[in-house]
């Protein structure tokens, strides 16, 4: 049986700050996973790049043993991947994460094969994450055959009647030449987490373990978590997209949009004071059964942009109500634009209106001035008349925010941007937040106000 | 009350398994009023979607169906599967859980609306299915640009505002939305149930809305039925039933419900119900904390409240009902670990 370090006091807001820190349990230093994007043979022959996803996006964050940590975000936010490349099972395209001091992006499949016996993960569907050719005992007990951890029979099924005890899988005689399918949804996420500790790992990645439960599951599987992490001295990270679980199960709290970290904090504070929109915007869209409440209002517009061409500056400026003139305005926002505008009107307006533009095309990399193609026949004033118009409708709308200038050119309207800056984390005492609100010098560059 | 868009009186289904039937559905009697929100919830195996797709005359082949589902005198239940098809669209709409598993990879949006509508109005022109399908499709946030596009070039959300854009275009009297946002991210479920509610407002649809989540019937439903074990347990006013449920069963649910009020978590004992071997009694005896003697001999008899709710619970009477020494608390065994969750 491998030892446990005694729990040590982490020196928690030092390591937080990037850069020199304090070795922790668990240390992330600017860790970047990307997938290449497989485009068609012909691409491959012509050696054209059909782009890189970068799902986990230069993410840094200390966990210090006994904590758990939270990570936050829809799907499409990175938090899979990251729990994943923690565990080696998405190879890592660069930075550090290391665990007890060693590291692990670049470690060969024997080191971590071996370091997994520590590292254990819980799935989302326990439906899907026990084998139903395998009886219970069978599945339970398959990670003591490969690490090697019991021999015969009676060993590998004491090992597997406690750690089904210990899930509240009890008696375990019961359990252990059932099926899965003989199983209810809860009970089959115990038999997955019994799987997960039963060669008694320190840190539990535990991905929406109660997602796919009913709600009168989903308590007592949370709570389940709640004390083996007390009897067993466990870590966690908890990957959901549920701010309100998480709420009640995690010490910090990471939110990630598209790969980054937007926030991240004491729990308590993310709740009390969310200082990213983003946090806000998930806050605010937990459905309540409290019956006095009304259907959120003030929801961001849109759903998480593609991945393999993330909107310019902060990547969360197309759907935040708050965006202001550096966030990286574009003109694939423009589109986005008058899309909108165009769902709610009558058909023909919204043809007179599309008759005066050409086709729009979104540059690989921020432009200072972009080029917006009237429609053959239209001229440039006519589409700069146009786009005039529609900021009259709306001049409160975020986007105009990012436009400098705009002038008719020759069949065309010309646009300039105000320079996108990319959020950095800032320390904002009890949290870290990666939004130009809180950058001051920013906010006095281009008058916003609040 | 004015007239209901659809009557459900004593409906029972029955689905075939290899250890007997099972009752999914179980003498469920219900009234939705045109333009009404009506949640229904329950947790997995409750029948709350046995009970829509029954309604729609859905259900899989060999599935026993009985009692009244009536729409404008008719009853749906029996009717031949012709007169059905023709019934599911314009009169009676439906949304699913997932919307990339219904809408057709190899057509165009255009086409979905051409094929849905010339269904049921084989004389309308090109022009006419286009001026239609614009309009439903504006109505759900989806841009006119985007009409000939195939549905994997939209995001989930907006595949899922595009079926309830297919759905509205034959406007339908009841739409019945079986889950329309479980598959969906946080955000995007809180901006689909946000377009349902406003849906609902201009168009005079009813709708029937299927979920597990309480939350979003609080925020969006004005009636709620809660079902357990195929009944319907207790049903009324979505603001009331919150507010102060009157059935044990809706009262534990919401209090296990996870939300950030959550100040402790709180579990319900035991598991839902066998539908093939089902408790005797009250269904949900086994588990109630409030549970009586007379809970676990005779199953409860509907009560209406004076704030026009149902419900089904000995705790509401009808004492005149109950044996003597009924009421007493139940004296039961320990919940063994072993049947919990």
């Amino acid at each position: 049986m491998p030892t446990k370090p005694e729990s040590e006091v982490m020196d928690r807001p030092a390591a937080e700050a990037a850069g020199t820190a304090a070795r922790g349990f668990i240390s992330v230093r600017n860790l970047k996973t990307y997938f290449e994007i497989r485009g068609s043979v012909l691409d491959r022959l012509t050696g054209r790049d059909a782009g890189t996803v970068k799902a986990v996006d230069d993410v840094s964050f200390e966990l210090a043993q006994g904590e758990v940590l939270g990570l936050v975000g829809e799907s499409g936010s990175g938090k899979s991947t990251l729990g994943r490349t923690l565990l080696g099972l998405a190879p890592a395209t660069g930075g550090s994460a290391t665990f007890q001091g060693r590291e692990i992006v670049g470690m060969g499949e024997r080191d971590l094969r071996a370091l997994r016996a520590q590292m254990q993960m819980v799935f989302q569907d326990p439906h899907a994450a026990l084998n139903p050719a395998m009886t219970i005992e069978q599945s339970v007990g398959h990670p003591l055959i490969i690490h090697k951890r019991a021999k015969g029979r009676e060993e590998i099924r004491r090992h597997v009647a406690a750690a089904l005890d210990r899930v509240g899988l009890s008696p375990p005689e019961t359990y252990l030449d059932k099926y899965p399918n003989d199983l209810s949804g809860g009970q089959k996420q115990r038999a997955v987490i019994a799987r997960a500790i039963v060669l008694d790992p320190v840190l539990l990645v535990a991905d929406e373990p109660v997602s796919m439960l009913d709600m009168s599951v989903r308590s007592k599987i949370l709570q389940l978590m709640i004390d083996l992490k007390d009897k067993l001295n466990l870590t966690y990270l908890y990957i959901t997209h549920d701010l309100a679980t998480a709420k009640f199960f995690c010490d910090r709290i990471a939110i990630l949009y598209l790969g980054r970290i937007v926030e991240i904090g004491e729990a308590s504070a993310i709740y009390e004071a969310p200082k990213h929109p983003y946090t806000r915007a998930l806050l605010t869209a937990i459905p309540d059964p409290d019956p006095t409440r009304d259907i959120p209002r003030d929801l961001p517009r849109g759903e998480i942009p593609d991945a393999a061409k993330p909107p310019f500056g902060c990547a969360f400026h197309p759907r935040c109500p708050m965006a202001f003139a550096p966030c990286g305005w574009e003109i694939r926002d423009l589109r986005d634009l008058l899309e909108a505008r165009w769902a709610g009107m009558a058909e023909e307006a919204h043809q007179a209106e599309r008759a005066l533009l050409g086709t729009i095309e979104a540059p690989d990399a921020p432009e200072p001035t972009s080029r917006l193609s009237a429609a053959p026949g239209a001229t440039g004033e006519a589409l700069l008349a146009l786009l005039e118009r529609i900021r009259n409708d709306d001049p409160a709308e975020p986007f105009w925010t990012g436009v400098k200038a705009m002038r008719a050119g020759d069949g065309c309207v010309e646009i300039d941007w105000h320079p996108p800056e990319r959020p950095e984390l800032l320390d904002l005492g009890a949290a870290h937040a990666a939004c130009h609100l809180h950058n001051a010098e920013l906010r006095a560059r281009y008058g916003k106000a609040g | 009350m004015t007239e209901p868009v659809v009557s459900v009186r004593d409906l029972r289904v029955y689905y075939g398994t290899p250890r007997g039937p099972a009752r999914a559905v179980d003498r469920v009697a219900l009234d939705i009023a045109p333009g009404e929100t009506l949640g229904v919830v329950g947790e997995s195996g409750s029948g709350k979607s046995t009970l829509g797709r029954g309604i729609l005359g859905l259900l899989p082949e060999g599935t026993g169906i009985a009692g009244e589902v009536l729409y404008q005198g008719r009853n749906l239940v029996g009717m031949s599967k012709e007169e059905l098809r023709h019934m599911r669209g314009p009169e009676l709409g439906l949304i699913f859980q997932e919307p990339m598993t219904r809408l057709n990879p190899l057509l165009r949006i255009q086409e979905h609306f051409e094929e849905t509508l010339r269904q049921h109005h084989p004389k309308l022109d090109r022009d006419e299915i286009r001026r239609r399908a614009l309009e439903a499709l504006g109505r759900t946030g989806i841009p006119p640009t985007r009409y000939k596009q195939y549905p994997h070039e939209f995001s989930g959300g907006m595949r899922q505002r595009i079926m309830i854009a297919l759905a509205l275009v034959l406007k339908p009297k009841l739409l019945i939305a079986d889950e329309p946002t479980t598959a969906l991210d946080v955000i995007v479920e809180a901006q689909i149930i946000r377009l349902l509610a406003d849906l609902k407002k201009t168009s005079g649809t009813a709708v029937m809305l299927i979920t597990h989540n309480l939350g979003i019937v609080a925020e969006a439903c004005d009636r709620v039925a809660v079902m357990y074990g195929g009944k319907i347990v207790e049903e009324g006013d979505a603001r009331k039933v919150f507010a102060n449920p009157v059935h044990p069963y809706t009262r534990e649910l919401l209090r296990s419900t996870i939300s950030l009020e959550t100040k402790s978590l709180h579990t319900i004992p035991g598991a839902p119900p066998s539908l093939i071997t089902p408790p005797p009694g009250c269904l949900f005896h086994p588990r109630c904390p409030d549970a009586m003697r007379v809970c676990a001999l005779k199953a409860p008899i509907e009560q209406r409240l004076e704030d026009g709710r149902r419900v089904q619970c000995w705790r509401h009477g009808p004492a005149e009902a109950i044996p003597d020494g009924g009421t007493e608390p139940l004296e039961r065994e320990e919940i063994a670990v072993a049947n919990e969750a």
